[in-house]
């Protein structure tokens, strides 16, 4: 029984560090900007395929590395073409957008890539158990673990020490301030835009290693990541984070005690949240309106 | 000679829906694909109750409407052979759901309220696609099917005339809309569309802006709920996919794509979107790029929509 919890425990850890980088890349977004970008899924689905196609050639490693990159740029692209447009005008509108674009992502990896669900193959000495009491503890899962924990790092390094960073911060608060001051605040929001969409296909392939490739792989992981930034607060990118990690390891505990409402139980916590602390655990207040 | 045009234009529109069933095969359609131009209709006007003239998006539409269908679903399937009474329970369900979760998203705003829905949204997916023995899991709900009606001595049979249901559900569509349109006139109605211009100075003439955006929240479902029901009853099937959030996008598309500031434009943009579904899942397996192309067009150069377009020709 002990095991068996720590095991769901475990699995909620790495399913919730997912929801935490897909979350804290549309909270990026979100707070920059004001989009909520749907398509953030089809962004995750892309990077995990590209790393698939990549790796024939620059290896498991290489394809780690350069995959989420490609997608940064094409997110670049997406952004400068259609989502540019849209800002400063009713959110309902780049929600659509991005809406449709998440069709056309999925149908197009669809298209590409075939519907079948793929094998990510990951290194061999990776997949081996660490201990043979705790057999669920594979070298892999750690490692992803530890790879978010590092790449969530580097990102509030890179939010509070660089310069960028603090812009994007500065802007959060006040982007008419900042632009008032001489930052170009269109390459301030494409470059936010390409950050965001980093995280999405960082976790894509690090998601591929673990479950495989699926064109829906990241339409099931964008719900929980809406449910991460509420819970944990708007506008509070530790919040998001902490909110991530949270309703993973709930979920997993759910698994445990009563399996089928593994899912329904985020949303039962999202909706105590708006219940009891609307703002979320970790929200500033005033944020929502 | 606005408001001449604008009752002719309504005329004609009613005279097309009533005569539908005689045409549509003409031009290559059939009576069911009438009748879920009229259901998606229902539910994207319901829907835009809320998004065009109070202003606030919901996201999560889907889920009342397939509460709605799954409420008339299993009355029929597990309760009583009663077509009107599947209605009856699927609205009240519906209903019912929207006013406790609408309760709790009421203070947000904007995009914040639209996300909120999404998730919520989500819930009852959940449920439907969990709960096996009782809703049927992913297979969705089968093993029953829609009764003939009622009604006094009359007997109608919806259950195996296409054209008979398609006017029952022209019904609903026509009392539903009667209903939203006297609502809109009400002094409810006025404030609604005063929170939606200006919700700070709404609430400074003693507006109880929570209280009308919940109303309107609940009222917008309600329909949505019935509208979830007919669809149940035209397919004699409903699945999960009934409340996914794909389905609340597509009715948001529906309205944005017929001109939310109008109170017909929702149903013509269903009937737009619907045929064009149809048509396209009919010719290519790549439909979905197809349906995402035309949201991406609809935002970047139809944002106001068929019938914003005409108006705004018409007054120049």
């Amino acid at each position: 029984m002990q095991q068996l919890i720590l095991f769901n425990v475990f699995n909620g850890l790495i399913v919730g560090a997912f929801y935490a980088l897909m979350a804290l890349g549309l909270s990026l977004i979100l707070n920059l900007s004001g989009v909520i970008n749907f398509a953030h899924g089809g962004f995750l689905a892309l990077g995990a395929y590209l790393a698939y196609s990549l790796m024939p050639f620059v290896g498991f490693w290489g394809a780690l590395l350069v995959a989420p990159f490609l997608t940064a740029a094409i997110g670049l692209v997406v952004e400068r073409l259609l989502i540019r447009r849209l800002y400063g005008r009713d959110p309902l509108y780049s929600l659509l957008l991005t809406f449709g674009l998440a069709y056309i992502l999925e149908d197009a990896t669809r298209f590409i890539w075939g519907a079948q669900s793929l094998p990510y193959p990951i290194p061999g000495w990776l997949t081996q158990p660490l201990s043979t009491r705790f057999f669920f503890l594979t070298g892999y899962r750690l490692f992803m673990v530890l790879l978010v924990a590092s790449a969530v790092g580097a990102l509030f390094i890179i939010l509070r020490r660089t310069r960028l960073g603090m812009r994007i911060r500065a802007g959060t608060l006040d982007l008419e301030t900042v632009s008032a001051l001489g930052v170009n605040v269109r390459v301030l929001r494409n470059l936010n835009f390409g950050l965001g969409i980093y995280l999405a296909g960082l976790a894509g392939v690090l998601a591929a290693g673990m479950l495989g490739l699926e064109p829906t792989i990241g339409t099931s992981l964008i719900m929980p990541s809406f449910v991460a930034i509420i819970v944990g607060g708007l506008g509070s990118l530790p919040g998001t984070l902490f909110g991530g990690v949270l309703i993973g390891v709930a979920s997993g505990l759910a698994t445990v005690f009563f399996p089928s409402a593994s899912e329904a139980v985020i949303y039962v916590m999202m909706g105590l949240v708006l219940l009891l602390r609307p703002r979320g655990l970790l929200g500033e207040e005033g944020r929502l309106q | 000679m606005r408001q001449a045009r604008q009752r002719a234009a309504s005329a004609l529109l009613w005279v097309a829906l009533l005569t539908m069933p005689l045409w549509i095969n003409a031009l290559g359609g059939y009576t069911e694909l009438a009748s879920r131009v009229v259901v998606m209709g229902l539910a994207a006007m319901a829907l835009n109750f809320l998004l065009g003239f109070t202003g606030t998006l919901s996201f999560g539409h889907a889920a009342y409407f397939g509460i709605g269908a799954y409420g008339a679903g299993m009355t029929l399937k597990y309760l009583a052979p009663s077509t009107g009474l599947g209605m009856l329970i699927g609205v009240a369900a519906g209903t019912l759901a929207a006013a406790l979760i609408g309760a709790l998203i009421v203070r947000l705003r904007g995009v914040y309220f639209a996300m909120v829905t999404i998730a919520f949204g989500q819930v009852f997916y959940f449920i439907a696609f969990r709960w096996n023995d009782v809703t049927g899991g992913d297979d969705g709900l089968t093993g029953w099917q829609r009764q003939p009606l009622h009604l006094g001595p009359a007997r109608i049979d919806i259950q195996n005339v296409d054209t008979a249901f398609y006017y029952l559900a022209l019904a609903c569509l026509a009392a539903s809309a009667a209903a939203m349109a006297l609502l809109l006139r009400s002094p409810f109605g006025r404030s609604l569309l005063a929170i939606r211009e200006n919700e700070r100075r709404a609430r400074f003439l003693g507006i109880a802006v929570e209280r009308h955006l919940w109303m309107s929240f609940v009222v917008s479902c309600a329909f949505v709920s019935l509208a979830g029901t007919l669809y149940a009853l035209l397919n004699n099937f409903t699945d999960p996919r009934a409340l996914r959030w794909d389905m609340s996008g597509n009715f948001v598309i529906m309205a944005v794509l017929g001109g939310m500031r109008s109170f017909w434009g929702p149903l013509v943009g269903a009937g737009i979107f619907v045929v064009l579904q149809d048509y396209v899942s009919s010719h290519t397996v790549n439909w979905m790029s197809v349906v995402g192309l035309v949201f991406v067009l609809v935002v970047l150069f139809f944002p106001r929509g068929v019938l914003g377009l005409l108006r705004g020709r018409g007054m120049s």
